[in-house]
């Protein structure tokens, strides 16, 4: 089967969508003509016509207002914004239209838009083109988040997130899109070239929302990831020598919640990793959620490994990043208790 | 827009320069490009990493504006800022330092090419985010407003971020309090790889602040003295108390919008035509040289100085140690 990497796969699966669904809209800054800052959508405006794929002028907050009015009249629009860190000028629209619009109209209209979004750092990024956002979306009711780490579940999870019936946010970690990077930062690149979750089957499949993914299946510690953070945790139990279970979260919001629970109740003891920084980022509730459900199981404290609480600095990259040292380090912790 | 100054004209009539004006402009001019070629080398080398805006093109910009500007004015522009900060008399090793992410960098290795300050320039940054420094160039405004005194504030942005909404909050509230801030837009032609054209059909940018009561024109941006002129003009009713002022700098660079642009957006001959006929330091030379103000001798006698200056910025840039660890968790609360 053909490799993709995760940038072709998600262009494959807007092809599909405009291809397959009159709806689907796709618009946003250098979207059309350019093909996209990363080139997830190189070649759609040719294909599909400068309708269904255009460029926007700079305007976060009017690309995601006009998404969300086009969503509920009946057009499914895809739009991205360049990086997730311009998303904060359209964090009204996304908060108090497009994740309320079900509720307060008692279900009359609702919003089937997707927003995408390269997160994370890993590219020198500095404060202002690095961060990861996710817990500013998962802390609104009526969202759904979505973070995928392969090119296979990243085609799949956004044609789910296109026929959802409520608004998603797609956040691609833009360290993935070209390959499986594993916090080795000093190492030669790897491609997604023959990696098995890289092989991306023609035509369309769907991952339901909601579903986790058993990345290394273990016996003594859970590890918790999403994103780039599933390769780095991969590569740090592989170097502890540890039996470790490692669970991609694919969705932040809604939760596989029995996949993390069943795990963490036969190993009894969790480790948990995102980019982001720790503070009241998405690991504190992944912890709050752990421990309410598996408290009687637990062997040790649920540990966090995270982002610094700084902004994400230029120089430092690799002292901020949580790389596989100290994904290690706390997994020998957990395991020490 | 009127026509540019010729030899014969430039530095006698109403542009109001002499032939030091014109020397030193020259000299501002080539620092830029000279540093912002080196600059594009070190990236080359993987001394910069990640996201490196080169001004190359867009020099008279700044330079005929800084020529507009007194002690105490105020800058504050987008992440393409290495030239304004040139241009303002920062330290060229200071700046290159922080491209390398060094210790001996602006802002010690924590912010990187589009996030530099300096407080005795009164150079309010380098902002990543399109658009956003310009509200904060009300700001900065409006606190000398309040100090009583005619200082002017120079917010720059460009044709890109001439479409956020915060421009335009902006504009409204500079008017209504009258604040003394010159909105300068650069207008490049391209937000990344998208044209004027096809982000809006009110392609006269300046002109959108009629609606909001503000004064403004288009001015030749390659012509250092047509933007020093227009700069006087503008910084003359900001300073008399009579609220902001639009100068819309019809621009061009030459290089891509960042290192990585893959350039199908424009032809090559679109880029070579602009560097033929209207480029801004070729310009200057020629109204030097033909003006009878400066051999070609002397010319190279700048060109020399200016490559030892860069040349020193650079060694600079790659023996400033990297900043300690322990800077990590530094200035992020008082």
């Amino acid at each position: 089967m053909a490799t993709m990497t995760m940038i072709e796969a998600i262009r494959d699966a807007l092809d599909l969508a405009l291809t397959e669904d009159s709806r689907v809209t796709l618009f946003g800054e250098d979207v059309g003509y350019f093909g996209g800052v990363f080139r997830c959508t190189a070649g759609l405006q040719q294909k599909h016509g400068v309708a269904r794929c255009f460029d926007t002028p700079i305007s976060e907050l009017g690309i995601v207002g006009a998404a969300i009015g086009m969503a509920a009249f009946g057009r499914r629009p895809v739009v991205e914004i360049q990086f997730a860190d311009y998303m904060y000028p359209a964090y009204d629209q996304i908060v108090s239209e497009a994740a309320r619009m079900r509720y307060r109209t008692a279900g009359e209209f609702t919003c089937p838009l997707v927003v995408r979004m390269p997160t994370g750092g890993g590219i020198f990024g500095g404060q202002t083109h690095s961060q990861s956002t996710e817990a500013l979306f998962t802390h609104v009711t009526g969202l759904k988040t979505v973070v995928p780490s392969t090119p296979y579940d990243a085609k799949g999870l956004l044609l789910a997130a296109i026929d959802d019936p409520d608004p998603v946010i797609f956040l691609e970690p833009k360290r993935l899109y070209n390959g499986p990077f594993d916090g080795h930062h000093d190492r030669p690149v790897t491609p997604w070239r023959g990696h098995p979750l890289a092989e991306v089957p023609k035509g369309r499949y769907h991952l339901p929302l909601g579903q986790a993914a058993i990345r290394r299946a273990g016996t003594q510690l859970t590890v918790l990831a999403y994103g780039t953070m599933v390769h780095v945790a991969l590569a740090a139990v592989a170097e502890t020598g540890i039996d470790a279970e490692v669970i991609d979260l694919r969705t932040l919001l809604p939760l596989d919640l029995e996949t993390i629970t069943t795990s963490v109740r036969r190993t009894g003891r969790c480790v948990i990793v995102h980019e982001a920084t720790l503070t009241s980022g998405f690991g504190a509730e992944l912890a709050a959620q752990v421990q309410a459900e598996c408290f009687w199981h637990l062997e040790a404290p649920v540990e966090r490994v995270a982002g610094w609480d700084t902004p994400y600095p230029h120089t430092a990259e690799w002292d901020y990043f949580p790389g596989p040292a100290r994904v290690a380090a706390a997994c020998r912790r957990v395991m020490e208790t | 827009m009127a026509t540019r100054k010729t030899p014969e004209t430039a530095a006698v009539d109403g542009a109001n320069v002499s032939k030091d004006d014109l020397l030193k402009y020259y000299r501002e001019m080539l620092l830029i490009r000279r540093f912002e070629e080196k600059a594009g080398q070190l990236y080359g080398m993987g001394l910069i990493g990640g996201f490196c805006h080169l001004y190359i093109g867009q020099e008279a910009v700044v330079v005929g504006l800084e020529a507009a500007a007194k002690e105490g004015d105020k800058r504050v522009t987008s992440y393409r800022d290495h030239g304004h900060m040139l241009a303002c008399g920062m330290d060229p090793k200071g700046v290159m330092a922080e491209l390398t992410g060094r210790e001996g960098g602006y802002s010690r290795g924590k912010g990187g090419s589009m996030h530099m300050f300096s407080k005795e320039k009164h150079f309010y940054g380098g902002h990543g985010i399109v658009g956003a420094q310009v509200p904060i160039g009300a700001g900065l405004a409006f606190s000398d407003k309040y100090k009583g005194n005619d200082n002017v504030t120079f917010a720059y942005f460009g044709d890109g971020a001439a479409n956020q909404g915060q421009v335009y909050e902006t504009y409204n509230m500079a008017e209504l309090w009258s604040l003394p801030v010159v909105f300068v837009i650069e207008n490049n032609q391209y937000a990344m790889g998208t044209s004027v054209k096809r982000s809006t059909k009110s392609t006269t940018l300046f002109g959108r602040g009629v609606a909001f009561g503000i004064p403004g024109e288009q001015v030749d941006g390659m012509d250092v003295l047509a933007v020093k002129a227009a700069g006087e003009k503008a910084v003359a009713h900001c300073r008399a108390g009579n609220g902001p002022y639009i100068l819309e700098m019809m621009t061009y660079r030459y290089r891509g919008h960042s290192m990585s642009d893959p350039a199908k957006y424009r032809t090559r001959e679109e880029v070579q035509k602009i560097r033929e006929e209207r480029d801004a330091i070729e310009h200057v030379r020629e109204l030097l040289i033909s003006g009878g103000h400066a051999t070609e001798d002397d010319l190279k006698a700048i060109d020399k100085e200016i490559k030892a200056t860069v040349s020193d910025a650079a060694e600079f840039s790659k023996e400033s140690p990297e900043p300690a660890l322990s800077e990590l968790w530094t200035d992020i609360y008082a």
